[in-house]
């Protein structure tokens, strides 16, 4: 059984999800067996949703997240199922919680896939290395516990008909104790799935001025990013960061406001299918990696891109 | 008290990465303790001066190692513990290799880096802490111990949270935890007579790694000039809609 967890927010899946359910259907056909899905829940889940995808559902309510519940989840699933392979979309949270669970089952971890098939009974995967710079084929045997990067894999369509659902029992774990939840006032798309990111960088000049990046965002339908100069300054919190440090985006299109393209930054967004950057030094290192871009002031230029951008959808 | 930093070496990200047969080939590039780690072995240092104990660094990796393991040593690490293996092993054989040695410490709490600068994983505390049968706490950006516990702050995909955990603990760390202090001459000379005990490891690795290309993605380079702001964003927006066709 190839088993996928699926990530959602309490009311729907989550798109990576979606990604996932594509890789495991075709990893579980070249190994001629089925897929199996997994639904863990701090209290609520989309649990008609995510039936529609899979024969058989486990499901549990575990209280608040933490990785040891998670692990514990995903292996109870995983040993119900008789899981040859464990796939699920890749985030920060999934990349901790099956590491535990890839040990547990002496499983091949193979974390942020960009590609995976079978190949001689085996999982191969492509994945990239070296902050991003390196394409890696990498080979596990199984079991084989694998992530999936966003906006890399076609979305899948649900089944005919409604999936069986199985509470799962899950042992109680020591694990860590949830004081005080800080969420982040969330807007628009998530930074990691959105096909458009917009990141202000250091030339931005002021906290305030990020109003530009913000508006062109909302205006692309995109996600807002920041350099880490930015977010050390206090400018933009710390979930906004791309780069080395930050979070890893692959969109569309990157747009590079006031950013210089320092080698931490362009491990966390070189791999977008286009990039463009404004920046008023020519000499800035993000016009080597660039598409497109325009030499010239951000405070004249993004009011200039943001009213051309409106004229377009007029 | 034992603070336990677990630190690999990883060439510099400003390094130029040469492909010799199908693999990355790293004897031309500058080899260096793992930023991230470096949060590792700042943290496991400010926990000594401020509670006492010791301040051990256990480094996995080839020979080359030993240099890495060395600048921990001259940060202020009181000795060094080396697993070595030459070649590539995936996260969840390392912490197989490393769960011995450091259960033998015995320590207070673990910390090693957030993400690794060459394998681009996220998965070495969460694999160690499983080996331990400890909780691990990743991408923590605040960590005060409470007698048998400890507080700390760490981030989510959304938002962050405070947890209070029991200790042993692994914590992974990462920007914003401190500011990871520089060696100084008498600490890089006195760290030369600093231990570093060696132990093989000969176990086997379950992820292979059968080809590594690099594929400097060719950019179109059309530069615009922006004297006038308004002309050049309409250009720039006719191009990404037209030509790109992501607009």
């Amino acid at each position: 059984m190839v088993l996928v967890v699926l990530d959602h927010d309490g009311n729907k899946l989550r798109k990576g999800s979606l990604e996932a359910l594509t890789r495991a259907r075709a990893l579980a056909e070249a190994l001629g067996t089925r897929v199996a899905g997994v639904l863990l829940a701090e209290d609520k889940a989309p649990v008609e949703e995510a039936r529609s995808y899979v024969e058989t559902l486990y499901t549990a309510t575990l209280g608040p997240y933490t990785a040891e519940r998670w692990a514990a989840g995903v292996l109870a699933a995983a040993q119900e199922a008789g899981a040859q392979a464990v796939v699920a979309p890749s985030s920060r949270q999934s990349r901790t919680y099956l590491g535990r669970v890839a040990y547990a089952l002496k499983a091949g971890l193979l974390e942020d896939t960009l590609e995976s098939g079978v190949e001689g009974g085996a999982v191969v995967a492509t994945r990239y290395a070296y902050l991003n710079r390196v394409t890696q084929r990498v080979r596990a045997p199984l079991p084989v516990v694998l992530t999936v990067k966003p906006n890399t894999t076609p979305l899948a369509e649900p089944l005919a008909a409604q999936g069986e659902v199985r509470p799962l029992e899950v042992p109680a774990v020591p694990t860590v104790e949830v004081l005080e939840r800080l969420q982040e006032e969330k807007k628009g798309v998530s930074l990691t799935e959105a096909d458009i990111v917009v990141t202000g960088g250091r030339g931005m000049g002021s906290p305030e001025a990020f109003r530009l990046v913000e508006e062109l965002a909302a205006l692309l339908g995109g996600a807002v990013g920041a350099t880490r100069a930015v977010v050390d300054a206090g400018w933009r919190p710390y979930s906004e960061q791309v780069g080395q440090t930050g979070k890893t985006v692959q969109p569309s299109l990157y747009i590079a406001l006031g950013v210089s393209g320092a080698v931490q930054h362009l491990a966390g967004m070189n791999k977008s299918k286009y990039i463009v950057a404004v920046n008023k030094d020519p000499e800035a290192p993000i016009f080597k990696h660039a598409d497109y871009g325009i030499v010239g002031d951000v405070h004249q230029v993004v009011p200039a891109l943001i009213e051309a951008v409106k004229k377009l959808k007029d | 008290m034992k603070f336990v930093a677990v630190i690999r070496q990883v060439p510099d990200g400003e390094s130029r990465l040469k492909i010799q047969g199908g693999r990355v080939d790293l004897s031309g590039a500058t080899l260096i303790l793992d930023q991230m780690d470096e949060y590792a072995v700042e943290e496991a240092l400010r926990l000594k001066e401020k509670h006492g104990g010791e301040a051990i660094v256990v480094g996995f990796g080839p020979e080359r190692t030993e240099e890495a393991i060395r600048t921990a040593l001259a940060m202020g690490c009181d000795r060094g513990v080396h697993v070595v293996y030459e070649g590539y092993a995936d996260p969840v054989t390392v912490a197989e290799a490393l769960a011995d040695v450091v259960r033998e410490e015995a320590p207070t709490l673990v910390l090693t880096g957030g993400q690794q600068a060459d394998w681009d994983s996220q998965a070495l505390g969460a694999a160690l802490a499983e080996a331990l049968g400890v909780p691990v706490v990743s991408w923590t950006t605040a960590l005060e111990l409470e007698g048998e516990t400890a507080k700390a702050k760490h981030d989510l995909d959304e938002g962050a949270e405070w947890v209070r955990v029991r200790l042993p603990a692994v914590f992974t760390t990462q920007q914003g935890l401190n500011e990871p202090r520089y060696p100084t001459l008498p600490g890089i000379m006195k760290a030369k007579k600093k231990e570093i005990r060696k132990v093989a490891f000969t176990g086997t690795p379950k992820v292979e790694i059968l080809e590594e290309s690099i594929q400097e993605k060719a950019r179109l380079q059309r530069i615009l000039d922006g004297k006038d702001p308004v002309a050049a964003a309409e250009e720039l927006v006719r191009l990404l809609h037209e030509e790109a066709k992501v607009l």
